[in-house]
């Protein structure tokens, strides 16, 4: 017999109430295809562009009570609507990084300062968060980006101006540079 | 990423059991109250979620949590309906089949509390929730079952 849909909304409901979610998330379309958006207490922890995964991995990095729920998504939601709609060029979100090292918060925290539109190279950013030599970690810091488009690892690029890499595939870096206008 | 998740993240636990348990409550409750305790089922089983320390038999414990749950709901009706565990409604495995004519002289909280440590290797703190008691109540509920079972089987040996 299936649940009805009501009563599995109230109980999603209740179980935030309750503050009984350690993770709250929910999927939604876009122009790169549909991303898993989650959020804590603290604040957006994930966008994924493979959900299946992203699930196990956010039980291991914030506690197994991941549950999908609308409403809490919603705030990011908007922002990345408005975002591929080329309405924002900031967001204003609060972030939660609690599960990543420490060497690689910093190379975020720096990533989140270029700005939109423009890109920099790892090397650039690596001797901004003062390892000039480490620009290969700072390419691993990208690659395992917790918050992609949020935090801008797309505008990461080659020292010869090459895409190089990036986890979600090079076609959605390309996508958003261009949505940018950063490429032609 | 080290280690490896031992426990399912609540959404996959959940969209695996949800049906069926609504069925098992309607069943029993009818389904205008099988909602409310639906709702109590699954608000347990995340209260508790945290202690589980594998991923397996969620379904019997799951099960288990909604039994108890609809006994409480006829229980603020009528005072005096006993605790039911259903084994017929745990999956089968060795060790509760082995498990299984030894438990008739225990209690239904005991019979529950046996299988759910030591045949399925729950902790307290899920068997507490599974029962809708304390994880004290549950260790001494399967303590005293445990004590029961010995003297049940001593006997049956010393006998002619």
């Amino acid at each position: 017999m299936n649940v009805p849909t009501d009563l599995d909304r109230r109980f999603r409901e209740a179980a935030q109430r309750e503050g009984l979610v350690d993770v709250a998330y929910d999927l939604s379309d876009s122009p790169v295809g549909e991303l898993l958006i989650a959020v804590t207490d603290r604040g957006l922890c994930r966008i994924a562009y493979r959900p299946e995964a992203a699930l196990d991995e956010l039980a291991a990095d914030f506690g197994a009570r991941v549950l999908k729920i609308p409403k809490r998504v919603d705030p990011v939601r908007r922002e990345l609507d408005e975002y591929f709609e080329g309405k924002r060029r900031v967001f204003d979100l609060e972030t939660d990084l609690s599960p990543v090292p420490d060497f690689h918060r910093l190379a975020l925290r720096e990533l989140a300062l270029v700005p939109y539109g423009e890109v920099t190279t790892y090397g650039a950013l690596a001797a901004k968060v003062g390892r000039p030599h480490a620009a290969r970690a700072i390419g691993g810091a990208m690659n395992r980006n917790p918050i992609p488009i949020v935090l801008p690892c797309h505008r990461v690029v080659g020292a010869n101006g090459k895409l190089v890499g990036y986890a979600g595939g090079l076609d959605r870096k390309e996508l958003l540079l261009r949505l940018e206008g950063a490429i032609l | 990423m080290m280690g490896t998740v031992v426990i399912p993240p609540f959404e996959r636990f959940y969209a695996e059991h949800n049906d069926e348990v609504f069925a098992v409550l309607a069943r029993r409750l009818g389904r205008q109250r099988a909602e409310d305790a639906f709702q109590e089922t699954f608000l347990r089983a995340l209260r508790a979620y945290p202690s589980l320390r594998h991923g397996d038999h969620l379904r019997a414990w799951v099960l288990t949590i909604a039994r108890n749950v609809a006994v409480d709901t006829h229980r603020r009706e009528k005072p005096t309906v006993e605790l039911e565990v259903d084994p017929a409604e745990l999956p089968r495995r060795p060790a509760y089949a082995e498990l299984e004519h030894l438990t008739g002289e225990l209690t239904a909280t005991e019979r529950a509390a046996v299988v759910l440590r030591y045949a399925y290797d729950l902790p307290y703190a899920a068997i507490g929730a599974a029962l809708g008691s304390s994880e004290d109540a549950a260790r001494q509920a399967a303590s005293t079952g445990v004590r029961r079972l010995r003297k049940t089987s001593h006997d049956q040996k010393e006998r002619p």
